[in-house]
């Protein structure tokens, strides 16, 4: 796609540039150095110099007040092996991905398909279905564990003025994680967003086409929608996936550091936190974060390989 | 004409498609008025459900602090006062500033370095570029939590913990999306401009000051727009980086606030309503830059 709009070489292109062909290259590779300096410093400086630092700690146990102490693979043997506390987080972290992703594709889809329906007042219901996304995490999370408050909770009162049952969102380690889904999940205006955008790439002469070989409203969803926005759907639940492997300040806001009732609101990322900023092993966390990367990496590879199967590309685009 | 290249971003294909649409339309005429009449009472219904949060946070910050929880919706005193409360309670004045201070070094940095970078992958060659931006990629992939650890012992060492630097410098060094974005932008300026100014004489960094940033100004834009709202939102680097309340952004002095006023909720909610306002403002006033920012990501991905 990239490759359509490519400029022409400069100083190639048409126009003939007297005597002066030589010394321009040399010029224009100073002025490339010049102009993307900024990133190669950084790059040192705050990714490759931290990557290799962390791969460092992650064999070392330190607290920030003796130097490092080379301890080999101990904090990844006591990590996997002796540590009772890592597979709760990471259990509660695929738990609550596994509720968010679905939820949030199918949410966003939905509202979406009906969005794009709407003759009149489009920009005036997108607005409305985006602001949630607008709210900062902290005043979400905040609003929601007041609205889901177990006992004077505006939902519960609801659920128990029609005699159902009014489930422990906040207390009951059975529901903390559904009610951060909840609070995550009134914020799906981005992805609708997304499909809103992709939907309308979808060309009409397919619907045509298809009604004219007899497909009803369903079979023209399935047999053309659905394929025709696949690759939105990739990029949605690509990165809500990664997002959500990643969750950390609904649980931190909405329980506290020790993840709530139970431990049940405490995901990997919290447990990274508490380790390294306030029990200060900086070596067991940065292993943490080292594994934590590589579920991702695994996590996400996969969806790249599974999605050779369902997602659609039109021919020409990448 | 920078308009123009602006408005680019994602409309084209919205405004086609929209016009198919309505052109080609489905089915006979009172069936369709009739399913648009359906379609309005859901959309209208899901409004409901999605403003109602909304609604209730207005309301409940308006409650006098002891009838948080009553069952009735509309706020019985009236209770403006909770809003003069909340900033003598803690420092949210203060907390206000820090966050406008942060949000917009950060903004104003990546804006120039992140375009800057961008200039420089998009249209400049030189040797190395491709592999340097496959990299650049590649770091947008890196969670964060790998680098936080080892980011914040160097910002120890430099003595900035408990300083407003670890917020927004790194943005001098640009920001791998942000580079990516608006290279996807840079490709787009006509190269007769560029021949045209180095026929003129004009350096490179030139041409990017003069004629590349005023044309991508829109992208510019959005780039600030998403940058504001990521900082001004931004929990877990302040958690890690502050300790001193007065120097807390508001996202973390809210995010605190549970812990030192356990029963003070009319008070968080008033102080929820100040965090998102500025939000919502903003969302207002470049609505455009958000939408079609976030639909080109979504085709870019």
């Amino acid at each position: 796609m990239a490759q359509a709009v490519l400029p022409r070489e400069p100083g190639r292109g048409g126009i003939v540039v007297p005597s002066r062909g030589r010394r321009r290259v040399s010029e224009e590779t100073v002025a490339g150095w010049t102009a993307i300096s900024p990133w190669v410093v950084g790059f040192l400086i705050f990714t490759l110099g931290p990557l290799i630092a962390s791969i460092y700690f992650s064999f070392t146990s330190y607290d920030m007040l003796r130097s490092p102490r080379w301890v080999g693979l101990e904090n990844y043997r006591r990590l996997i092996f002796d540590d009772a506390l890592l597979p709760k987080a990471l259990a509660n972290t695929f738990i609550y991905a596994l509720m968010h992703v679905p939820l949030h594709v199918v949410t966003a889809l939905g509202v979406a398909l009906l969005l794009n329906e709407a003759r009149q007042m489009q920009g005036f219901f997108r607005t409305i279905f985006y602001l949630p996304s607008m709210t900062p995490a902290v005043a979400t999370a905040y609003l929601w564990i007041l609205i889901l408050n177990p006992n004077d909770g505006l939902v519960n009162r609801g659920l128990r003025f029609l005699n159902l049952p009014a489930p422990g969102w906040t207390t009951d380690p059975d529901w903390t994680k559904a009610t951060i889904v909840v609070s995550q999940i009134w914020a799906f205006g981005g992805a609708m967003i997304i499909y809103l955008a992709a939907l309308k790439g979808v060309p009409q002469d397919l619907y045509e086409a298809a009604k004219l070989d007899g497909a009803n409203a369903w079979q023209r969803f399935r047999g053309v929608t659905l394929p025709m926005i696949s690759g939105a759907t990739f990029f949605i639940a690509t990165i809500s996936t990664i997002s959500s492997l990643n969750v950390f300040t609904q649980g931190y806001v909405m329980f506290d550091s020790r993840g709530g009732p139970e431990n049940s609101a405490l995901f990997v990322v919290m447990y990274l936190f508490r380790r390294a900023f306030e029990n200060f092993q900086m070596g067991y966390a940065a292993a943490i974060a080292w594994l934590l990367f590589l579920i991702i990496l695994v996590v996400t590879l996969i969806q790249f390989r599974f999605s050779k199967r369902w997602v659609y590309y039109e021919a020409g685009e990448t | 004409m920078a308009v123009n290249t602006g408005s680019t971003m994602a409309l084209p294909q919205a405004r086609a498609g929209e016009r198919t649409r309505t052109a080609g339309g489905p089915g006979p005429r009172k069936g369709r008025d009739f399913g648009q009449l359906g379609l309005y009472a859901a959309l209208l219904g899901l409004s409901a459900l999605f403003m109602f949060p909304f609604a209730w946070l207005v309301l409940t910050s308006l409650k006098p602090p002891a009838e948080v929880f009553s069952p009735g919706l509309i706020p019985e005193p009236f209770t403006p006062k909770n809003y003069s409360d909340v900033f003598k309670y803690a420092p949210v004045g203060r907390w206000l500033w820090n966050t406008t201070l942060v949000s917009t070094l950060a903004v104003v940095t990546v804006v120039f370095s992140s375009s800057l970078v961008a200039y420089g992958f998009a249209r400049l060659r030189f040797r190395g570029r491709r592999a340097l931006f496959a990299l650049v990629i590649s770091t947008y992939m890196l969670p964060s939590a790998v680098l936080s650890i080892p980011t914040f012992l160097i910002w120890n060492e430099l003595g900035a913990v408990n300083t407003f630097y670890p917020l927004w410098a790194g943005n001098l060094f640009g920001s791998a999306f942000y580079v990516f974005m608006l290279r996807q932008f840079l490709f787009t300026i006509p190269q007769d401009l560029v021949d045209a100014a180095r026929l003129d004489g004009a350096s490179y960094l030139r041409i990017y000051w003069n004629i590349m940033l005023p044309l991508i100004k829109p992208a510019l834009v959005a780039v600030a727009v998403f940058e504001f709202q990521a900082k001004w939102n931004d929990f877990f680097v302040p958690l890690i980086y502050l300790n001193d309340p007065n120097k807390y952004t508001m996202s973390l002095g809210l995010g605190m606030f549970k812990s030192d006023y356990d029963t003070q909720w009319a008070l968080w909610m008033a102080a929820s309503v100040i965090l998102t306002l500025p939000m919502i403002a903003l969302f207002f006033l470049a609505q455009r830059f958000f939408i079609e920012g976030i639909a080109t990501t979504g085709q870019k991905g």
